[in-house]
């Protein structure tokens, strides 16, 4: 079933022996709503300082996915992980785990930009920060500075930090929500289709964040475009729902190989637009 | 046919009209009954001193503005924190079969005749204390008051989008501080309308303070004493035979209507403004 190419485990050149404790290791995760799989012993590697997207259609478990890497799918009511993930070699799953420090180190991005409509611009950013310590107004001024270059929208909102964070375009928001998640200095960015409300420019302003990001940080996108998974990702994962619509992980890469060479037939048939 | 179909769509138009007049026209009507009665008697001295003994004209309701508020900020204090917090737990912590019977309570609470929960709270707390007093007629209207606010606080909380709350908690903010500083502001607007209906509503109640707060000439003696009440003393001065005492009944009448008005147009305001 599950097809993990060799060369997968260390594949950052050159670093293969880290490359093995760090990133994201996924191990036999199967997650519920309910009564309802929703994913199944799902087992893969997240690269650190790399990035992967998740593609599949509808439905097949991508978001459920990375739900489970910041502990967030336990949240909705019903909910259950078996499996572990391990951050770095240490099990988030493990007893005693605590999911509100964890999410300080994966941060993430949703859908549709969500930014918190009381809060300014500048709170937004330094929202995480702000309800969870106390940091004196200037360094948290340093800090939203910092966050808002990082996300590439500084410039474009350095005059109007204290007006509503709802008051900016879909794709501004959406970056505001980036700046949001990186203020806390997270390792882990996990995306979840964050250009799917967004027009074309929107779109790409985002995408060439990513390749930036990439640099710092460990990211985890899905994303329903698979141009997008190709022009961003180091690495993709093809995941299908099966017949009780539990999700499966069917093919895992180096995203070239993927997109060019795959190995498993559905995997294929997908991204030559036969079907999804 | 078209002939027909127009017709009737005119008639029923025409009825829809009359009864949005009949409703209005009742509201002008007592507004301006109420007023043209009621205001040539209102003054200085109506609204500072205290009431005369039978048979001396002059005197006031100084007493029962007094008291009207003394019950209103105790209805508050014990009705606000009691409601907001049943909201909260009911909107964002209970599991479904307990947020159903609390749901299922307070609409139970809120349809209860108000003179039963005054009598509830004189079986309760009057007879314990042995005496009607303020702080009496305060709980009762706390119960009166307590349903209305958990009701409106848990609906508007519940229009809080969930993506907003899970945004909080991905920044690796506790639970109980995401919903204080972001899903409560956010349900604000609605919050404060529920209290400020709560207020109004039990501001004009008179059937429950009968057997708890009961009245008085005097003005405030003291949280274990009885104090006067605007409705009260509407009621018992209308129903008197002395023509200065019904007089006066109309005046306090105003009184407690421009109160009404005064706080839902402040409410309107307030709520309007935080839309923007």
């Amino acid at each position: 079933m599950l097809k993990l190419p060799s060369t997968v485990p260390g594949a950052g050149a050159g670093n293969s022996m880290e490359a093995s404790h760090r990133g994201i290791r996924v191990q036999d995760l199967n997650a519920w709503y309910g009564r309802l799989q929703a994913l199944r012993s799902i087992n893969m590697m997240m690269e650190p300082k790399l990035v992967t997207a998740m593609i599949g259609p509808s439905g097949c478990g991508k978001s459920t996915l990375i739900r489970c890497i910041n502990r967030l799918h336990e949240v909705v009511p019903g909910a259950r992980v078996t499996g572990s993930v391990l951050l770095d070699g240490v099990d988030i799953y493990a007893p005693g785990t605590d999911p509100v420090e964890l999410r300080r180190s994966v941060g993430m991005v949703f859908q549709r930009p969500n930014p918190f409509p009381t809060m300014s611009i500048f709170d937004n950013v330094a929202a995480g920060l702000k309800l969870n310590s106390r940091m004196p107004r200037a360094k948290l001024s340093d800090v939203v500075e910092r966050s808002l270059r990082q996300a590439a929208l500084w410039d474009e909102v350095k005059d109007k930090l204290n007006q509503p964070g709802t008051a900016l375009s879909g794709g501004q928001q959406q970056r505001l929500c980036i700046a949001r998640a990186l203020a806390v200095e997270p390792a882990v960015l996990l995306m979840d289709e964050p250009c799917s409300a967004l027009d074309p420019v929107a779109t790409m302003k985002i995408e060439e964040l990513v390749r930036e990001l990439r640099e710092k940080y460990t990211i985890v996108i899905v994303t329903h475009n698979m141009q997008q998974a190709a022009r961003v990702s180091d690495f993709t994962g093809f995941m299908l729902m099966a017949a009780d619509r539990a999700g499966e992980l069917v093919e895992f890469g180096r995203t070239g190989e993927i997109f060019t060479n795959p190995r498993d037939k559905r995997t294929e048939d997908y991204i030559t637009g036969r079907f999804g | 046919m078209t002939g027909l179909r127009k017709a009737t769509n005119a008639m029923m138009l025409s009825l829809c009209g009359l009864s949005a007049l009949l409703a209005v026209a009742a509201l002008v009507a007592i507004l301006g009954y109420t007023i043209s009665k009621g205001l040539p008697a209102i003054s200085f001295q109506f609204l500072t001193s205290l009431p005369q003994p039978v048979g001396e004209t002059g005197g006031g309701v100084g007493n029962a503005i007094v008291g009207t508020l003394l019950l209103v900020g105790l209805a508050c204090v014990f009705g606000i924190p009691l409601g907001l917090l049943a909201g909260i737990y009911v909107a964002e912590f209970a599991r479904p079969k307990v947020a159903f019977a609390v749901r299922f309570t307070a609409d139970v609470l809120f349809g209860v005749p108000s003179i039963v929960t005054g009598l509830f709270v004189y079986g309760l707390v009057v007879i314990k204390m042995q005496g009607y007093s303020a702080l009496s007629g305060g709980i009762a209207l706390a119960l009166i008051m307590a349903p209305i606010i958990a009701r409106t606080a848990e609906e508007s909380m519940k229009l809080v989008p969930t993506t907003l709350r899970e945004a909080g908690l991905a920044l690796g903010i506790p639970r109980w501080r995401t919903i204080l500083s972001i899903v409560l502001p956010g349900a604000l607007p609605g919050v404060v309308t529920g209290i400020m209906l709560g207020t109004a509503r039990v501001a004009g109640e008179t059937a429950p303070l009968i057997f708890t707060a009961f009245g008085s000439r005097l003005g405030y003696q003291g949280l274990d004493e009885p104090v006067a009440a605007l409705p009260l003393q509407i009621y018992r001065y209308a129903i008197s035979p002395y023509r200065d005492w019904q007089q006066q009944a109309w005046a306090a009448a105003v009184l407690l209507v421009m109160g009404g008005l005064v706080v839902s147009v402040v409410v309107r305001v307030l709520t309007r403004r935080r839309l923007h």
